[in-house]
């Protein structure tokens, strides 16, 4: 164990330098804040991309794939009529090869599904409500032929299997993703962009403690590494700080019941949550690069 | 090993230097004397690699050095000391941790080297000023601390600029014998300095020559 730290220890030492380097470069006030606050604004704002990502990215699985399992067939006539229709309407289904399982809706499960829209206490029987019939299929049904043996036993039974607000709604879902995703490669692209911003200041503030780096022997390396530990590990700092913030405020969202849908969905579910945890290692990883890159350009120029 | 061929340096203006030609042997002693302004300073720093020559070639170590990397030039400056004019201190770090920067930056470890340290700053009369940062020391006392620094890592060359500049007498003669000392180990040496008394005082303690710098150029030195 002792061994492993100490391996530990040399691994990040030579990427980041050891804290003797760190000294050798003075504590510089406002770069020290800029940096970590950029970066744990940016990591709070990747934290809600990133959830936006994945419910996304979930809600078009839902819709694409058991949707896509799932159809509706609505017999128009209410009363006895529509209840002689939907026997008929059931036996077909019953010898349709692809279809697993179809079950007339009843009245009870009916008033349950529209009481959200038209309060409690409704009375069903005087409305002419249509029956309803929810089919499970396995993926292999011929939805065509059937729609037509329907249209000839049947005439007042429409087959209805959701393709008409599933795709928009899928495309919007996949669409949401991409934007996600382009949001959190934006947030980085633009903590790269502050923290070599502040990296170039902060070089430029230490030009005389740099060159008599230089003059006593240090490598361009060892100086890079003076500030790339710096801002590193700032970054990382904010960023956690920032993740934690965000993760909290995710973690709170008002629960509201399945009717929320999308908005309920937005949130980490299992493993999701190990995402957050990244989030300081990547700004970490980022700010690395962009001091890293600042720091050689500058040094190149400094002599 | 650091030779000038026919080495020049300008800065904006005309040519400062030109026409240098010389070779400062391993284990040789020399002092670089000449008028304010004659261009001592950046002849050293031609000596050292902190500027290249704008005519000619220097070869340090038998490498052109406009031709060295910024790496070799680190490597390199670890095997010349150098007391800067300047001194060239960061204010805030203490004497001790200035001192001990050439180690630091070199990746030594000081605290193995913590008693080498303490001697050595003891040596130029630090030992009580250790702790304190450049700022808060006396002219002197910071061109001692530059010396110590400048010889931490046991250099082949100890490139000297004014090293008296500040100092009353008696340290002087004890930084000479130091120098005559370190150049009796096989050290090279070059002291550029005004302070023709001191040289007076070198005479007998060390083989030395005596350069001068004037209107651009390096006249025939005289053996001491
Ligand atoms: N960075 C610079 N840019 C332009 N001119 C410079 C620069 N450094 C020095 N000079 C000029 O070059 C000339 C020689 O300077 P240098 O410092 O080498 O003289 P020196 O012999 O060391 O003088 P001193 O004995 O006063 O230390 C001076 O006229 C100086 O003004
Ligand atoms: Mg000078």
């Amino acid at each position: 164990m002792r061994r492993l730290l100490t391996l530990v220890q040399r691994a990040t030492d030579a990427t980041l330098g050891d804290r003797q380097a760190d000294r050798v470069v003075p504590p510089t006030g406002h770069t020290v804040w800029l940096t970590v606050l950029t970066s744990a604004a940016m990591a709070f704002l990747a934290v809600f991309a990133l959830a936006l990502s994945l419910a996304t990215g979930r809600l078009a699985e839902r819709w694409g794939e058991s949707l896509a399992q799932a159809a509706t067939i609505r017999v128009s006539d209410a009363g006895e009529a529509g209840e002689v229709q939907a026997e008929a309407v059931l036996q077909i289904l019953n010898m349709t090869p692809g279809v697993t399982t179809a079950r007339a809706i009843g009245d009870d499960e009916q008033a349950a599904l529209l009481e959200p829209w038209l309060g409690p206490d409704l009375p069903l029987d005087t409305l002419p409500l249509p029956r309803l019939i929810e089919v499970a299929t396995d993926g292999n049904l011929d939805a065509e032929g059937l729609r037509l043996r329907l249209a000839a036993e049947v005439p007042d039974a429409v087959w209805d299997d959701h393709t008409r607000w599933r795709a928009p709604l899928v495309r919007a879902a996949d669409r949401l993703r991409g934007l996600g995703w382009i949001a959190l490669a934006l947030i980085a692209g633009t903590l790269a962009a502050m923290v070599t911003l502040a990296a170039q200041a902060s070089l430029a503030a230490n030009r005389q403690v740099i060159r008599v780096l230089r003059l006593v022997g240090a490598r361009d390396a060892y100086v890079a590494r003076a500030f790339t530990r710096r801002f590193t590990l700032r970054a990382a700092a904010g960023a956690a700080a920032g993740a934690v913030l965000g993760g909290v405020a995710i973690a709170f969202l008002p629960a509201a019941d399945d009717a929320g849908g999308f908005l309920t969905g937005l949130g980490f579910q299992g493993a999701g949550w190990l995402l957050l945890p990244l989030i300081p290692v990547f700004a970490g990883a980022v700010a690395f690069l962009a001091t890293r890159r600042a720091a050689f350009r500058a040094l190149a120029g400094f002599e | 090993m650091i030779e000038l061929r026919d080495a020049g340096y300008s800065y904006d203006k005309g040519a400062l230097l030109s026409g240098l030609d010389m070779a400062f042997a391993p284990g040789s002693f020399h002092f670089l004397t000449g008028p304010s302004g004659a261009g001592k300073t950046t002849l050293l720093k031609l000596c050292y690699g902190d500027l290249k020559p704008t005519t000619g070639t220097v070869l340090l170590e038998g490498r052109d050095s406009r031709q060295l990397d910024r790496d070799a030039l680190a490597r390199l400056r670890r095997r010349i000391g150098v007391v800067h004019q300047d001194c060239q201190f960061l204010d805030h770090l203490s004497i001790r941790e200035n001192v001990a920067l050439p180690l630091t930056v070199a990746g030594r470890d000081v605290a193995a080297e913590a008693a080498n340290l303490d001697q050595l700053l003891g040596w130029v009369g630090l030992g009580p000023r250790a702790a304190a940062r450049p700022p808060q020391l006396s002219g002197g006392e910071r061109q001692r601390a530059a010396l110590a620094r400048a010889i931490i890592m046991d250099p082949d060359v100890i490139i000297a600029d004014e090293p008296t500049g500040n100092i009353d007498w008696e340290m002087s003669q004890r930084l000479l014998s130091l120098l005559a000392e370190l150049n009796r180990m096989g050290k090279t040496v070059l002291v550029a300095t005004h302070d023709l008394a001191l040289i007076r005082a070198a005479k007998g303690q060390v083989a030395a020559r005596v350069l001068r710098l004037a209107q651009g150029s390096l006249q025939a030195g005289t053996e001491l």
